[in-house]
């Protein structure tokens, strides 16, 4: 299993774990004193558990398994797999720590974390489809 | 890989970049407002990505990695699975045109009843290849 499909997995089972934390938390009664914070995380529960586990899973399974592009370089260029890796969570700690501040805080600058949050995850997408696109043909047999 | 999962997998790689699409567009728009119209289109980010992406991938990796039979055909019923292709690409439309485009409930009603038939034709295509090594 290459390093990059360790990465993503080891950090989507992370993402599993946070997100079932926060569903958790969010159950909790409403009479219980709880953080606003934490009671508005509804969306970023939600993201956490469809972007950081199963997405994350996925982009990893699909690294690891596709067939090989060819014997010299058979998962296409690394560096796009490790650069959509790092925007797809960067961008998503982004939002599960600027969404929340933004509903409690509309008046400050906190509304640009989501905006390059957006961008980032947006391009972590796109990076990994240009990357997984040609691996999906045939299996490689050669020349 | 078969054909069929390569335009599955094709399929729901596209649906993923529209999916992100929208959600980044409308992420951006919660932070700074500037297209307040965007709302609209959450329906159809979510619709993209759990039945586009995620539900049409899982569909196109089963066809592919499911257990083959010894003989031909090796992936018996393939034309199931090619309807269930059909009909999920479908059913996602009409659920996007009866809530992002306000075509009505029928829309959304038919779009809901196309996805469960292709669920159906896509069990009608796997069942028979959830088995041992043994066949059984």
């Amino acid at each position: 299993m290459p390093r990059l499909t360790r990465c993503y997995i080891k950090t989507a089972l992370v993402y599993l774990a946070l997100a079932l934390l926060l569903a958790a938390l969010l159950a909790l009664p409403y009479n219980l004193p709880l953080p606003t914070y934490i009671r508005i995380m509804t969306p970023a529960y939600f993201h956490l558990f469809l972007v950081g586990w199963v997405t994350q899973m996925i982009f990893g399974v699909i690294y690891w398994m596709f067939p090989i592009v060819n014997r010299a370089r058979p998962r296409g260029n690394e560096a796009i797999g490790w650069a959509s890796f790092t925007l797809l969570n960067v961008g998503l700690l982004l939002r599960v720590v600027g969404e929340p501040l933004v509903s409690l805080h509309p008046e400050g600058w906190f509304g640009w974390l989501l905006a390059l949050s957006a961008l980032l995850q947006w391009l972590a997408g796109l990076l990994f489809v240009l990357l997984a696109w040609p691996r999906v043909k045939e299996k490689y047999r050669g020349g | 890989m078969p054909r069929l999962s390569r335009y599955l997998i094709r399929a729901a790689f596209l649906y993923l970049l529209l999916g992100f699409t929208f959600g980044a567009l409308l992420l951006a728009h919660k932070g700074v407002p500037y297209a307040p119209w965007l709302w609209a289109w959450r329906p159809a980010h979510i619709e993209f990505l759990l039945m586009g992406w995620i539900l049409q991938l899982t569909m196109g990796m089963a066809f592919w990695i499911l257990p083959r039979f010894w003989q031909q055909p090796r992936r018996p019923n393939e034309g199931y699975a090619a309807v269930a292709f059909v009909l999920l690409n479908l059913g996602i439309w009409l659920v996007v045109a009866g809530t992002t485009f306000r075509a009505g409930n029928w829309a959304l009603l038919s779009g809901r009843i196309v996805e469960v038939g292709a669920v159906l034709a896509f069990a009608g295509h796997a069942w028979g290849r959830v088995v041992s090594r043994e066949g059984v």
